[in-house]
């Protein structure tokens, strides 16, 4: 099995301050690997070192090409997606905008990939002319994550889809990113609260408590565990 | 009533000039936050290198068509080299660099060219029309500035450098996940304001004459439609700018002439936006707690 | 919309910069600098002795600037304004009524801080650069409205002043005494702005800059704030603009200009916008590097001088003290507490 995506004893500064301490984590090459963790912790910052968007050490493998000295938008050229937390739409724009600017580093036929686009989003596709800021929380998150599969990306990274949203469009969601992860043979580096929904869907899970990978392991792993099930599963 | 309208309409054409290089002002500041005060000395300077072509024999829209290519580069040139390592200093660091590049345009100028009063060929026939109602030269500079705000219009509408630009102005960071060269949209963005306050400079030259001086007044003509419109929109930028002109023309002509024209139209403008403190197009400056 | 043109300060470094605090290294330091800035005057020449003079000045108007733009967030355009207006104060005071030069300056004072607060009113409808375009009006309009009230002002022409005469018996003459009584005024200015920066009322200017809301909820009036703020600031270089006029001897419509007002944005960049120190450099920077500058290119001086603003803006983009202040405090164990966390 390879993998598509490695981080090596990567830490992660703000500042003076160390907010990751040395991690290590891996995405399997067509799988998807979830972060857990409370508010706090270090998964936003561990997407967020993987762009280039933050200062960082150690070894960071994509495709066994390091990441760490390139700048952010070379990193997502080489086919690194990511939706950001609070998804990130370019809301002054139309939903039809917020696609085309995803499909910007691809110059063969970006309007082939809308449609498939819209095919997995039709919603999306009923509002295409419309403002992205004036959509609902669930239209902007499927349009975050359709812009950034405008990309072609073979890794996605997603921050917390989940954040505010109704529970059964979640599951939407989350249904969507199963379908396309098959489809698209892209593989996921997701980032969730919502443990229980995640673990379901991931097959590598890790918990990162104050910037320390705590525990890893297959989900089944981490949702057997007592302390995980009290804290983050909330039974 | 036909003084009136005379006057409206030489106030238009002196309001399109305030408009485009308001516009300038807007997309600067739409890009990087900051007020470009080097902008009209940039718009100096671009018309004396015009000045130049036309002396040297070049005919004069060739001379313009240079002139532009020649801003633009220059203008990406300046965002690089010189505003790039302020870029995420503060804001007031900005500030004082392009107030820097103003003195430095300012005093290039006068060392290269001198301070001599220089004409400045039009390219419009001095003519009257639809009886002394309006000139050809004012039709001219109006139709100049029209052609320039629809290309752009188209540009920014239709073209996907436009899309990204727009995107790289809007949200840095999500045009950054995009693949979108953040950086070189910034550069073009300078490079398309330095082109727009090219054509202003060159189509006010032949009224004001051309010296370093030539285009302080216009910027701060400029600088006030611009945020009499709102600072952060286009379309407002050039009412603005049209309505400043037209303003400054009207009170010249009806209430008082001479130094204190200025104060004066300033003054009305500033009562405006005693009204609408973001300017008549403008969002609020929105804060988060 | 940027607003980190000022970061925040901690109250210990405003007062440190120039030794107004515990410790008696401070006071020593403290006490040799303005020794040696007092025994200076004797040791150069009378134009040498004119230029610092006026660096002094500047240095007081741009203290006056930092405390409304830098600690309270406003940037003005237009402080040029304000320094005419203290300045034909005192003119018009010593040529018309015959007052002599020392009685003239606290009038100057108090009517530009009466200007400023009526300036301050209406300008809290404005922010960012909409305050700027409000001040730059104003800036504009001074050399236009000094012309106009040619009565009052003498117009174009401008109106001449009698020298300052020192007091007899002291036995120096005229340049270097003033320098000393500008010298006197700048430490009390700084004294006193140190005093008002540090205190409560400085607390509530930087909150009302950085957190107006969080700032309102906490019983702060901003209005009230921001209002004092201006006059403040507007008062001190009121009172530089008295002191110019004095020591110029001179005063006309055209040393007013837009360029003054950017020159005092600049001389606060330059020394660091937040700072009280800054203010000295700001004003040393003013006076002269476009002097230096003229020996350099005499064809294009002014091209120097927007060169060297750059090149300070590049090394310094938070002012010379604003950038070397942090690092100063991070040297003495006494201070380690109070360092900014950059």
């Amino acid at each position: 099995m390879t993998l598509i995506l490695e981080l090596r004893r990567v830490k992660a500064f703000y500042g003076q301050s160390e907010v990751l301490q040395g991690i290590d984590i891996a995405v399997a090459d067509g799988g998807i690997s979830v972060l857990l963790g409370a508010n706090g912790a270090g998964k936003t910052t561990t997407l967020r070192a993987i762009c280039g968007m933050v200062r960082s050490e150690g070894e960071i493998l994509f495709t066994g090409q390091p990441l760490e000295r390139r700048t952010t938008e070379a990193i997502a050229r080489m086919g690194v997606a990511h939706v950001p937390e609070g998804r990130g739409t370019f809301t002054g724009l139309t939903v039809e905008e917020n696609l085309r600017l995803g499909g910007y580093t691809r110059a063969d036929r970006p309007l082939a990939s809308m449609d498939r686009m819209y095919s997995y989003f039709p919603i999306l596709a009923d509002r295409r002319r419309q403002q992205a800021g004036s959509l609902s929380g669930g239209e902007q998150q499927m349009l975050a994550i359709a812009r950034a599969l405008m990309m072609g990306p073979r890794l996605l990274l997603l921050d917390e889809p989940s954040f505010g949203l109704a529970p059964r469009i979640v599951e939407n969601i989350f249904t969507i990113i199963e379908q396309i992860r098959r489809e698209e043979s892209v593989s996921v580096l997701l980032v969730e609260q919502n443990a229980s929904l995640a673990l379901e869907l991931a097959d590598q899970a890790y918990l990162i408590e104050t910037g320390s990978v705590v525990m890893s392991g297959s989900p089944k792993t981490l949702a057997d565990d007592p302390q995980i099930r009290r804290s983050y599963l909330g039974y | 009533m036909h003084q009136l309208l005379q006057q409206i309409f030489s106030g238009l054409a002196a309001g399109a000039i305030y408009a485009s290089l308001a516009l300038a002002l807007v997309m600067i500041y739409r890009a990087t936050d900051l007020v470009n005060f080097a902008q009209g000395d940039m718009a100096m300077f671009s018309t004396y290198v015009a000045w130049m072509l036309v002396n040297a024999g070049t005919p004069f829209w060739a001379a313009f068509l240079i002139t532009l290519v020649a801003s633009f580069l220059g203008g990406m040139a300046i965002e690089r080299i010189i505003i790039r390592p302020v870029e995420k200093a503060p804001v007031l660091a900005a500030v004082v660099v392009t107030i820097g590049l103003l003195l430095i345009f300012n005093s290039l100028a006068g060392w290269i060219f001198s301070y001599t009063l220089q004409e400045f060929p039009s390219p419009f026939p001095d003519r009257t029309l639809f009886g002394a109602l309006m000139t050809t030269r004012d039709l001219g500079v109006i139709g100049v500035t029209l052609v320039m705000l629809v290309l752009l219009f188209a540009f920014f509408r239709f073209t996907t450098t436009g899309l990204a630009m727009r995107a790289a102005a809007q949200n840095p960071q999500s045009a950054l996940l995009c693949g979108i060269p953040v950086g070189r949209m910034l550069a073009i963005g300078w490079g398309l304001a330095a082109a727009i306050g090219a054509t202003a400079g060159i189509m006010v030259a032949p009224v004001l004459f051309l010296d370093p001086n030539m285009m302080g007044g216009v910027f701060l003509y400029a600088f006030t439609g611009a945020l009499l419109g709102g600072i952060t929109s286009p379309v407002g930028a050039v009412v603005g700018g049209l309505i400043v002109g037209v303003t400054e023309n009207l009170v010249g002509t009806y209430l008082i002439a001479s130094q204190l024209k200025l104060t004066v139209a300033l003054v009305l403008i500033i009562l405006v936006l005693v009204f609408k403190p973001n300017g008549l197009f403008g969002t609020a400056i929105v804060r988060r707690v | 919309m940027r607003k980190d043109f000022a970061p925040a300060i901690p109250e210990k470094l405003a007062v440190r910069t120039f030794g107004f605090s515990s410790g008696i290294w401070r006071w020593v330091g403290a006490l040799a600098l303005i020794a040696l800035a007092a025994a200076l005057p004797f040791a150069i020449s009378n134009y040498h002795v004119f230029e610092l003079t006026l660096a002094m000045i500047y240095a007081i108007a741009v203290l006056g600037l930092n405390i409304l733009a830098g600690y309270n967030g406003q940037i003005s355009l237009g402080h040029g304004g304000f320094f005419a207006a203290g300045a034909y104060t005192a003119a018009i005071l010593m040529h018309r009524y015959g007052v002599p030069y020392w009685a003239t300056v606290p009038p100057a004072g108090l009517i530009c801080f009466g200007l400023g607060v009526l300036f301050g009113l209406p300008a809290l409808r404005f922010e960012g650069p909409y305050l700027a375009l409000v001040t730059l009006a104003m800036a504009v309009a001074t050399p236009q409205l000094l012309k106009y009230f040619d009565s009052w002002t003498g117009g174009q022409q401008g109106i001449n002043l009698p020298k300052v005469q020192p007091p007899p018996g002291l036995g120096i003459d005229r340049d270097r005494w003033f320098y000393l009584v500008v010298l006197v005024v700048l430490l009390v200015a700084m004294r006193v702005a140190a005093n008002l920066l540090n205190g409560r009322t400085g607390r509530a200017f930087v909150a009302v800059r950085d957190h107006p809301i969080a700032a309102a909820a906490m019983g702060i009036n901003a209005a009230r704030y921001k209002t004092l703020a201006f006059g403040t600031s507007t008062l001190f270089t009121g009172v530089a603009g008295a002191l110019s006029a004095i020591v110029i001897s001179f005063v006309a419509p055209e040393s007013f200009t837009l360029f003054l007002s950017l020159s005092f944005l600049v001389g606060s960049a330059v020394g660091g916008i937040a700072t009280i120190g800054g203010a000295i450099v700001g004003g040393l920077f003013i006076e002269f590097v476009p002097n230096f500058a003229s020996d350099i290119s005499d064809a294009a001086p002014w091209a120097i001088y927007g060169l060297a603003m750059l090149l300070f803006m590049y090394a310094m983009p938070r002012g010379v003290v604003g950038s070397l202040g942090p690092w100063l405090a991070r040297l003495t164990p006494e201070d380690q507490l109070a360092a900014p966390k950059e």
